[in-house]
């Protein structure tokens, strides 16, 4: 089938060099994870406070939505809440249209990339400018982000320079970051100064506070929230923590996790608006509540959006966040993706080895393997089957379930002329598009372990 | 002590020489060694393909062999892993469930290294297998912040003149996966061909695991990639006199 992981992923390994880069830049994130994690004497135990507190927020999460709810209107925020997808494009093209604002500077947000947010507004005839520098690029290009964190990490320096180039009428063929970068830093200062309204993402909403807390590293979410007269930050109904002494262990583990930072540069909290500005809050769940409902994936809600698993997946690392054909990729893209659609999401659970790295550097740990794991059973149940595999599955199945069975198979095995089990018909072999071969399938010995054991047996 | 031996599968039909390196192992430590002749197979290359509910009836003969033995030794962590998180686990009780261990969790765990007597002076190259290091706890995953252990560098302390390396990335993924090595063979393979070339890096003659399948996939891209590296499982090593 087109467009499933393993296909998407083999054309990023066998159609470009990138593989080895993108390997290597991502591996780059986790080392420096790994150097934040010691500095850190109690890592592991934050880590688990963690888990605890989202399993508790979430145990008891309508009160403090509610909790929330009442302490953002208090300070003088309007919240909204979005069902599902389609509500928070029509609340916020509403709000936009309702303070006549037509352009819209967007801090990184991939909640609203979810919900297909910018293509909606396009088409409804506002201007969106991403202004998170790697969601610019993705954007200038009309690609999706490949990665939650580093949305550009599949982009190469020098196809950033030709985007940008084309889009921006940059020098051609310069490809030095400093140039690049100073050059998107003075077209968004325009683009900061001309919009009408700032809309963001959120990190983590602060139930005692009822504030949003949104972390950046190029301070973007702030410039438009600063210089708006009309905000919006888009939140995700899981985002919330209780309060502050709970919100620091989450800051403490976040960029640590996700790009081996300390701590973000900018950790913004907005809790009131500005004077004669109006500031709004969107609580979003679209299908948050069906994750929230199952009992064993609900673990999933614990997810702050780190992009650790990623970094950390050695699939991820080597096949590219597009082969995910989700808008969160890896591990815990694998694991959401199911509830956007079963059928067409069927393939992401089997793209992993369930190596289990993933759940290891988790902040909150969440068990993805196991969660991978339990999504291959339901979607075999639950969706159409690729009968080759099933059938292979049920006759393997059988065999290994009798001795009888088993010994004849073992039987027949060693009459199958080794040309053929080496050949292209065994799936297990593998060429390389270079015509090299990839893998090949060992050596069948003469006889099994239990042909030697009961000869060795009657010999004795 | 009685120890139950169970051979997995594909080490049966494709390895048997762990089997037998295994057994003689086993023996060596002087437990009475049971060869398990019914257990054919854990069942993780179904669950893990998502038919689980194909493997109904696999438990059968473990859970018969169970209270007949002291311990049931495999040589497959993975196997080993698959039996106590999945197969067994809701069916039997946590006594008897920690009764299953892989080869070098037993030795290290229960029967100890004294009465091996090996002998590798070769360049070896440790490839730390998932499910024996995140799943059974063998090692210190790269991931976490604990103390360094390592309960396959200490088994294999019994071998002499072994000069055991442990590469960079040593615990991450080869590739294998079970049926992952052949729906998502593109990705599988660079796993693979990525493990050879750090390993090779580091100079090693043989790579060796606690399991198989990992080398039985690596076997298969050294060859096709003509690395002059062997792969070797563990109770080969414990089993070597050279």
């Amino acid at each position: 089938m087109k467009g499933t992981h393993a296909n998407l992923s083999k054309d990023f390994i066998t159609g470009s060099d990138k593989t080895d880069w993108h390997n290597n830049a991502l591996w780059f994130l986790r080392a420096k994870r790994d150097i934040q994690r010691d500095t850190i004497e109690d890592w592991e135990k934050l880590r688990s406070t963690a888990a605890a507190i989202k399993d508790h927020t979430l145990s008891r999460l309508p009160e403090y939505l509610q909790t929330f709810e009442e302490n953002a209107v208090k300070n003088g925020m309007q919240v909204h809440w979005a069902w599902d997808d389609k509500e928070l494009r029509e609340i916020t093209a509403k709000i936009l249209k309702d303070n006549n604002a037509r352009s819209v500077v967007k801090s990184k947000s991939m909640l609203t990339e979810e919900c297909g947010l910018n293509p909606y507004l396009e088409q409804e005839g506002f201007e969106v400018v991403d202004t998170d520098l790697g969601e610019r690029i993705v954007q200038l290009r009309k690609e999706h982000p490949s990665h939650i964190v580093v949305p550009a990490i599949h982009l190469k320096k020098e196809e950033v320079s030709d985007t940008f180039h084309e889009k921006m009428n940059t020098e051609k063929g310069n490809a030095s970051p400093d140039y690049l970068a100073s050059v998107a830093r003075e077209a968004l200062r325009k683009d900061f100064m001309k919009a009408d309204a700032a809309i963001t993402g959120v990190n983590f909403g602060v139930a005692e506070a009822g504030a949003v807390v949104v972390c950046t590293n190029e301070g973007n979410a702030d410039m438009g929230v600063h210089s708006k007269k009309t905000v919006i930050h888009c939140m995700g109904m899981e985002k919330l923590v209780p309060g502050y002494d709970e919100l620091a262990v989450f800051t403490r583990l976040l960029a640590r996790s996700a790009t081996g930072q300390p701590v973000t540069v900018f950790t913004s909290h907005y809790r009131k608006p500005r004077p004669e500005t109006t500031e709004h809050i969107i609580i979003v769940n679209n299908k948050r509540t069906d994750i929230f409902a199952d009992p064993e994936f609900r673990q999933a809600m614990r997810c702050i959006r780190c992009g650790a698993c990623m970094n950390t997946c050695p699939v991820y690392r080597r096949s590219g966040g597009h082969s995910y054909h989700h808008t969160v990729p890896g591990p815990i893209g694998s694991v959401l993706a199911p509830f956007y659609g079963k059928e067409k999401n069927k393939d992401l659970p089997f793209a992993s080895t369930l190596c289990g790295s993933c759940n290891n550097v988790c902040p909150v740990k969440i068990d993805l393997a196991g969660l991978l794991y339990r999504w291959r059973q339901k979607l075999t149940d639950e969706t159409s089957s690729d009968m080759s595999k099933k059938i292979g599955m049920e006759v393997g199945s059988k065999i290994l379930k009798s001795r009888k069975k088993y010994d004849l198979a073992g039987s027949v095995f060693r009459w199958v002329p080794k040309g053929l089990l080496q050949s292209g018909l065994n799936p297990w072999n593998v060429h390389l598009p270079d015509g090299r071969k990839g893998r090949v399938f060992p050596e069948v010995p003469k006889e099994s372990f239990r042909q030697w054991y009961k000869k060795n047996q009657e010999d004795s | 002590m009685t120890v139950g031996l169970f051979v997995p599968c594909y080490i049966d039909q494709l390895y048997p020489k762990v089997g037998k390196d295994t057994l003689e192992i086993l023996e060596k430590t002087g437990c009475n060694v049971v060869f398990l002749q019914d257990p054919l197979c854990c069942g993780q290359p179904m669950a893990n393909s998502g038919y689980e509910k194909m493997t109904s009836g696999f438990e059968k003969p473990f859970l018969k062999a169970l209270p007949e033995v002291d311990y049931l030794v495999t040589p497959s962590a993975s196997c080993s892993y698959h039996l106590s998180h999945h197969l067994l686990k809701p069916l039997v009780s946590a006594e008897e469930l920690a009764k299953v261990k892989e080869l070098t969790e037993f030795l290290h765990d229960v029967a100890g290294i004294d009465k091996l007597k090996a002998s590798f002076p070769h360049k070896v190259g440790l490839h730390l297998s998932c499910h024996g290091l995140r799943g059974l706890d063998l090692g210190t995953p790269s991931e976490l912040k604990v103390p360094y252990y390592s309960k396959i560098e200490k088994v294999l302390s019994a071998v002499e003149g072994l000069d055991l390396v442990v590469p960079p990335k040593a615990d991450e993924c080869c590739g294998f996966g079970g049926s992952f090595a052949v729906f998502e063979s593109a990705v599988s393979v660079k796993m693979g061909s990525d493990k050879m070339c750090g390993m090779a890096e580091a100079e090693v003659e043989y790579v060796a695991a606690t399991d198989m399948s990992c080398l039985m996939h690596l076997e298969g891209v050294f060859r096709a990639g003509d690395s002059p590296m062997r792969v070797m499982h563990i109770a080969e090593l414990l089993n070597s006199e050279e």
